[in-house]
């Protein structure tokens, strides 16, 4: 990066110190917050969404529909989400480029062939021949998309409480005006429920952050996978040569979650004041007494 | 070897029994059933104590961190920042780098030399992090337990001349489990998940003893093929899960005995933590 | 489980830039010297630039990809990369669900290390969890520890935990030899597993012939054997 570094072995002190930092790899490492903050900024929408369908299938009146909606809630939660990571993207990977085959492949052989998995290369996603920023964009798709389904499950059951929570008394009010029962649910019961939903919501956020050392199984390098790799002791192969630092990097790890977490509480504290506000409950009464 | 021989050479592996080499070729589905069963014994071991431990000890801090003086106050509000704030997997290498620096041969405490090298063993140096771990996600809980009590049923008992210890034993410690009851059964869902993590990126496994997760690993690793042994661990993994469930919501319902049927809190299973 | 993000994926040969598919080839990235990733973020080691040679002579146009080594032989069975440049051993197990080429590294021994000359290797011996070092120590009736990563298993022997570490003779020569005496080679080294090969899917044989004619070239015309003696020194095993 710099001129000095061109020979890391020959520098010592502060000039050493500076290069090491600035190392590509250094470098990758310090992008792997922003991979991480993206993933987040990502997951926890799509995760909302898969937990809002599994709330209102679970609560439907079709029973089908109802048992999926609380089959898939209980099933994803009673697995630990590790375990589900270790086995499920390679089965969704697969499944999708089957899908696929069906659809361009010629020949429609079984691709099961005992461990080894074939289809015909027009099938595979990406292509082959695609280049690598793709490769990397769907590996990313298929991270973001097994989190969000993981911590669905989580959000459907928080959800799920929360429109039991919707006092029962407003519903009632709302079809005796004569509405229907779409709109009771967009108009009552959505808008009301995320008081209740929120504190369990605030406590999956904090899981979701603290759940993202996990990224690696999936394929995606993240901040602990590069404080490991980066901390190892380092032998003379390699450019900047020093004994086992690890603890130093998880120290710094130890910083960032902490600090996250803190700036996560005062957001969340904020957002639930407002939510709190003129509700009937008594958080909504903390607030009233308090500005009166 | 037939599948009821593997069950009596492997079913009590884990935990150094039975037969001492593991089984290296021509896997059948027995031998990964009985030995990821047998992993399991340590993911219940780590939960139960970790769990029965972390109770009393969550519900002191629940306390000290209620406490109007900050002597009390304080340490114990830094304590639940700490562990609620940080991954699992920090906790247990920080205190795996700091439990192995404790001199190799024992400390000598008035004479006496306190042996020292069962402190970075799985058993004794996952369980303590697992221990601290829950005490300061269950100490939240019972925290926000305590803060929700009605203050009428507190004004009522004070005006029975019910105070101090009387005033706790009978009016708060009931009323606050009952209140974070359904939060905590969650905590120990969460805290049995947890346990999969001891030997997968915490502690090393010795002498090949380790939990539902090791062996799965191992399968899946032989066998090259991780939608058998993975799929197992997450079987023996909901059965647990759902037996926890029925157990946390017997309690509960002991808890609630008192109330009006309409009134009782339900268990729902609401993630309240963090991890 | 595209590891791509994983990857550090480039396009290692661009003179035979033909209108065919890419041949991916996956790595670990983290056992030096055989592969690793430099401090630069990019696959190096004796591997990357055996990999590099191979695919040029071979005229295909290759890709690195980094993978976990645990999923490594299931995400190729999955079409995920072709070829596996791992330090990955022959052995039997592996051979029952994937091909290898040829080997391009010779039989491979596996030493102890330890903090004395004479300790006792029956006692507590270190090892990375789940590879033939572990297996192999297991059987030899001493109280195997694993731990996940080799560095790991490195440091157990210094703080103490384990007498000694079982591991690949050539991943320890460099850590030895720069711990200023402080770890020396005890015991005698063993021979495990029948030299390190290109991993190969089973249908893939196409592949496995084009490989298996370049690596001939490249032991034939002593690059190989240049190749290792650069980046394991002059005392390595060679062809």
């Amino acid at each position: 990066m710099f001129e000095a570094c061109a020979d890391p072995k020959s520098i010592e002190g502060l000039t050493w110190a500076m290069c090491y930092l600035t190392s590509g790899k250094h470098i990758e490492f310090y992008w792997s917050f922003v991979t991480v903050l993206l993933l987040l900024a990502l997951t926890a929408p799509a995760a909302l969404a898969m937990g809002f369908a599994g709330a209102t299938a679970a609560r439907s009146r079709f029973i089908p529909l109802s048992l999926l909606g609380k089959g898939y809630a209980a099933i994803v939660r009673g697995v630990p989400d590790i375990i589900f990571f270790l086995f499920f993207v390679i089965a969704l990977d697969q499944g999708l480029e089957y899908l696929k085959s069906l659809a361009v492949c010629e020949n429609h052989s079984w691709p099961w062939q005992g461990l080894e998995f074939r289809v015909c290369p027009e099938a595979k996603i990406p292509l082959g021949r695609s280049s690598a920023i793709w490769h990397q964009a769907y590996g990313f798709g298929l991270a973001v998309f097994t989190f969000a389904l993981v911590f669905g499950a989580f959000a459907a059951n928080v959800l799920y409480g929360a429109m039991n929570a919707v006092p029962r008394a407003q519903l009632e009010t709302a079809e005796a005006y004569g509405m229907s029962h779409g709109q009771v649910f967009r108009r009552i019961l959505v808008p009301q429920m995320w008081v209740y939903a929120l504190p369990g919501l605030s406590n999956l956020w904090m899981i979701l952050i603290k759940a993202t050392p996990l990224l690696f199984l999936l394929g995606v390098r993240d901040i602990v996978y590069w404080a490991r790799e980066l901390g190892g002791m380092k032998t003379q192969a390699y450019e900047y040569p020093h004994p086992d630092w690890r603890l130093w990097y998880f120290l710094a790890l130890l910083v960032f979650y902490l600090v996250f977490t803190k700036l996560s509480e005062i957001v969340l504290a904020r957002i639930s004041a407002r939510l709190n506000h003129g509700q009937a409950t008594a958080g909504g009464e903390a607030l009233r007494k308090a500005a009166a | 070897m037939t599948c009821w021989e593997t069950v009596q050479a492997y079913a009590f592996r884990s935990i150094g029994f039975g037969e001492n080499l593991l089984p290296r070729s021509d896997f059948t589905l027995c031998q990964q059933i009985t030995l990821i069963g047998s992993g399991l014994i340590w993911n219940v071991y780590f939960g139960v104590l970790a769990l029965g431990f972390g109770f009393f000890f969550a519900v002191a801090v629940a306390l000290a961190k209620s406490s109007p003086r900050r002597l009390l106050r304080k340490p114990a509000e830094w304590f639940v920042f700490l562990f609620r704030g940080s991954p699992l997997f920090i906790q247990f290498f920080l205190a795996y780098e700091a439990l192995q620096l404790l001199p190799k041969t024992g400390i000598n405490l008035f004479g006496i030399t306190v042996e020292t090298a069962w402190t970075t063993r799985a058993w004794a140096g996952a369980l303590f992090v697992l221990f601290l771990n829950t005490s300061a996600y269950a100490a939240e809980i019972f925290h926000g337990a305590l803060k929700s009590i009605p203050k009428g049923d507190l004004e009522a008992a004070e005006a029975y001349g019910i105070t101090g210890w009387h005033k706790f034993r009978r009016i708060q410690w009931p009323t606050m489990l009952r209140l974070g009851w359904p939060a905590y059964t969650n905590e120990a869902i969460f805290l049995f998940h947890a346990t999969t993590l001891v030997f997968f990126s915490g502690f090393p496994a010795f002498r090949q003893m380790g939990d539902a997760l090791y062996y799965a690993k191992y399968f899946a690793d032989k066998t090259f093929n991780p939608f058998v042994a993975y799929p197992i661990v997450a079987v023996y993994f909901i059965l647990l899960t759902l037996l926890l469930t029925w157990l946390f919501a017997l309690v509960n319902r002991r808890l609630n005995r008192h109330l009006p049927s309409n009134i009782r809190s339900r268990i729902r299973l609401r993630p309240q933590l963090i991890r | 489980m595209k590891n791509l993000l994983l990857a550090t994926a480039l396009i290692a040969v661009s003179g035979a830039a033909q209108a065919q598919d890419v041949v991916r080839l996956g790595t670990e990235g983290a056992y030096p010297p055989f592969n690793f990733i430099n401090d630069a973020g990019e696959v190096a080691g004796f591997e990357r630039e055996f990999g590099d040679e191979l695919c040029k002579r071979a005229e295909l146009t290759c890709e690195w990809v980094t993978n976990d080594w645990d999923s490594i032989i299931p995400n190729l069975q999955s079409g995920n990369y072709d070829a596996i440049l791992a330090g990955m051993s022959i052995t039997e197990e592996r051979d029952a669900v994937i091909d290898f080429t040829q080997n391009y590294f010779p039989p491979a021994a596996s030493a102890y290390a330890a903090m004395s000359a004479d300790v006792d290797l029956t006692g507590v011996v270190s090892a990375q969890v789940s590879t033939i070092q572990a297996a192999y120590v297991a059987e030899s009736g001493a109280t195997v520890l694993e731990f996940a990563t080799p560095d790991e298993s490195v440091a157990a022997v210094r703080n103490g935990e384990a007498v000694a570490v079982f591991a690949d003779q050539d991943y320890l020569a460099a850590i030895v030899a720069e711990s200023n005496g402080e770890l020396m080679f005890v015991g005698e080294p063993v021979q495990l597993g029948g030299g390190i090969g290109v991993g190969l899917r089973e249908s893939d044989t196409e592949l496995k012939e084009k490989f298996n004619a370049a690596i001939q070239t490249m032991k034939d015309d002593g690059s190989l054997n240049a190749m290792i003696e650069k980046h394991f020194g002059a005392e390595a095993t060679k062809f």
